[in-house]
């Protein structure tokens, strides 16, 4: 059940890769327990913004507060430390370590998080491949990994990039699922998707993104209403 | 079980296999060696062993290419060699004490690298390798050109006297498997883990919470320190140090045994190290340039053989099993 209170706060963040100016002062903030779903049209600068609250795109502006602390002055590793997992849309599974070793790879950051046994239960594919290597996985398993790992750090925020992309539709139906079970656990989520059909099963709210900049927020109650111009402006 | 999973564990179990085949027979001809072989060669055979090893530590697990280890073999040969001939420390300690020497000189080069990745990174580490042959050169306590001639083998624990070639090459037998073991058990720690995951995509090891340049300092200090493990006993084998330890072409020698063997294989680097310390003993006594014949199978290995004779001996296996 969403709380009403600012967990994640961004407000005109700016954000370059060299010479090009991607994000446009883009503004908004995420409650403790709600999952968020950043919307908008290929290249409308949904992965930069994620990229930028991490601080992997390091030529950035503006303000990204964390439970009231600036993130852009503390180090890039700290930052998962503090409770933030990210779930890549490249998934990002380190290609000489097995199933297992990735899975235990990532410190455990705050109580509560998941045991191995437990992720297994909730990826039995992932169970019987433990000790393959993370990159003889096919891709649905790599995401499944990707996102086990998270859970076993007791990260308490997940932000998401496009964990449906390129997936057999039995396997993204495994992942909604799992992610309604973290939703139901009390976990914050922040997700960039293109499946919009995806998104809107998990979304409590929505941000609207094009060219860098937030141009609409939405609640799910409104998104029905909102669903004619979504289509003209996302093309869904 | 799927199949893919019983072939991802056949993989593991081919490596292990082979890593236990290779140990069994290591020690088996390591015992009978010394009674065979002179083994002064051997002792310098099993240094060098364990100078690529450190080496491969760094280049096959975490990624980073140094081009100034021959300044922690070299500063381990030095410290070790005036500890036992001047202050007269016992042997072990001597060792011990060169040892700690590259782990704190590794310390200062790894701090001052580790911000570069890539060909800048081995720039840094040559510069200041270079920096610290000019420093050996100069100061009084390595003599310079002369080097420190003439330290004390010692006796182990004040027990056994080394002056004994067989003795002494079963010290030297220990401390080399001891350092081969202290690879070997960094290699498969979760500490090792982060390592290769720094090596293979090391935004992403950062993104999950982990100081990459925290991890590639310790690495970095780990490799000084068991280069300096080698430098030092071989101070003592050859009773002697030397600028030749700390020259630029030593670090590019350590190189070239890491990539014959079978970079980021854990026997590689000894097989490497054997080929060509071998070559150089055996073919010193030619006419023909030694360094010529080297140069001309690091083109071979390079152009037929490019994961090392370990490497390709693995892929072989694996493409069998």
């Amino acid at each position: 059940m969403p709380i009403d209170r600012a967990l994640l706060e961004i407000e005109d963040l700016n954000a370059w890769y060299g010479e090009s100016h991607v994000l446009h002062g883009i503004s908004f903030d995420v409650r403790e327990g709600e999952t968020l779903s950043l919307i908008g049209r290929n290249g409308a600068g949904k992965t930069t913004t994620l990229r930028a609250i991490l601080g992997i795109v390091r030529n950035r502006t503006g303000v990204i507060r964390f439970r009231g602390e600036d993130l852009t002055v503390i180090p890039l590793h700290a930052i998962a430390r503090r409770g933030l997992g990210y779930v890549p849309e490249e998934r990002g599974i380190f290609a000489s370590l097995t199933v297992a070793e990735n899975l235990v790879l990532p410190p455990v950051v705050k109580d509560g998080g998941m045991s191995e046994e437990e992720i297994y239960e909730l990826f039995p594919n992932l169970a019987e491949r433990r000790s393959s290597q993370g990159t003889k996985l096919s891709g649905g398993e790599q995401q499944m990994l990707a996102i086990a790992r998270i859970l076993r750090t007791g990260a308490n925020v997940i932000l998401l990039d496009e964990p449906t992309e390129g997936l057999a539709p039995v396997i993204v139906e495994r992942i909604g699922e799992v992610l309604q079970l973290l939703k139901a656990r009390g976990m914050t989520i922040i997700l960039v998707e293109q499946n919009f059909h995806f998104a809107r099963k998990l979304a409590d709210r929505y941000v609207v993104v094009e060219h860098g900049s937030a141009i609409d927020y939405f609640g799910a109650s409104e998104l029905d209403a909102k669903m004619a111009g979504l289509a003209e402006q996302l093309g869904v | 079980m799927s199949i893919a999973a019983r072939q991802g564990e056949g993989r593991v179990g081919i490596r292990t296999g082979f890593n236990l085949l290779v140990i069994v027979a290591s020690a088996i001809a390591a015992l009978v060696a010394p009674f065979v072989i002179y083994p002064v060669f051997l002792m310098n055979v099993l240094c060098f062993a364990l100078f690529a090893s450190a080496f491969n530590l760094l280049i096959g697990f975490v990624g980073l290419l140094s081009f100034g280890h021959a300044a922690f073999f070299g500063a381990a040969a030095y410290v070790t060699a005036h500890a036992a001939k001047v202050w007269g420390l016992p042997t072990e300690l001597a060792i011990l004490v060169g040892a700690l020497a590259a782990a704190a000189l590794g310390l200062v080069v790894g701090f001052l690298a580790i911000r570069r990745q890539g060909i800048y990174f081995s720039m840094i580490t040559l510069a200041l390798a270079q920096m610290f042959y000019f420093i050996c050169l100069e100061v009084p306590f390595t003599h310079g050109e002369d080097g420190i001639q003439g330290v004390p083998r010692g006796t182990l624990l004040g027990l056994i006297n080394l002056d004994n070639n067989l003795a002494l090459y079963f010290v030297v037998l220990a401390i080399v498997a001891a350092g081969h073991f202290a690879i070997w058990r960094i290699v498969r720690s979760p500490f090792g883990n982060i390592l290769k995951a720094i090596r293979d995509n090391e935004p992403r090891a950062i993104s999950l919470g982990y100081n990459a340049d925290s991890y590639k300092l310790r690495a970095f200090v780990l490799s000084a320190g068991l280069a300096g493990l080698a430098g030092g006993t071989n101070a003592i084998v050859f009773q002697l140090a030397t600028l030749t330890g700390v020259q630029w072409q030593s670090s590019g020698e350590v190189i070239l045994m890491t990539l014959l063997g079978g970079i980021g294989t854990l026997t590689g680097p000894p097989i490497g190290a054997a080929i060509t310390v071998g070559l150089q003993t055996y073919l010193a006594a030619l006419d023909f340039p030694v360094t010529v014949l080297i140069g001309l199978i690091f083109v071979v290995c390079v152009l037929l053989f490019r994961r090392g004779v370990a490497g390709e001996i693995l892929a072989y296996m694996r493409k069998r099993g």
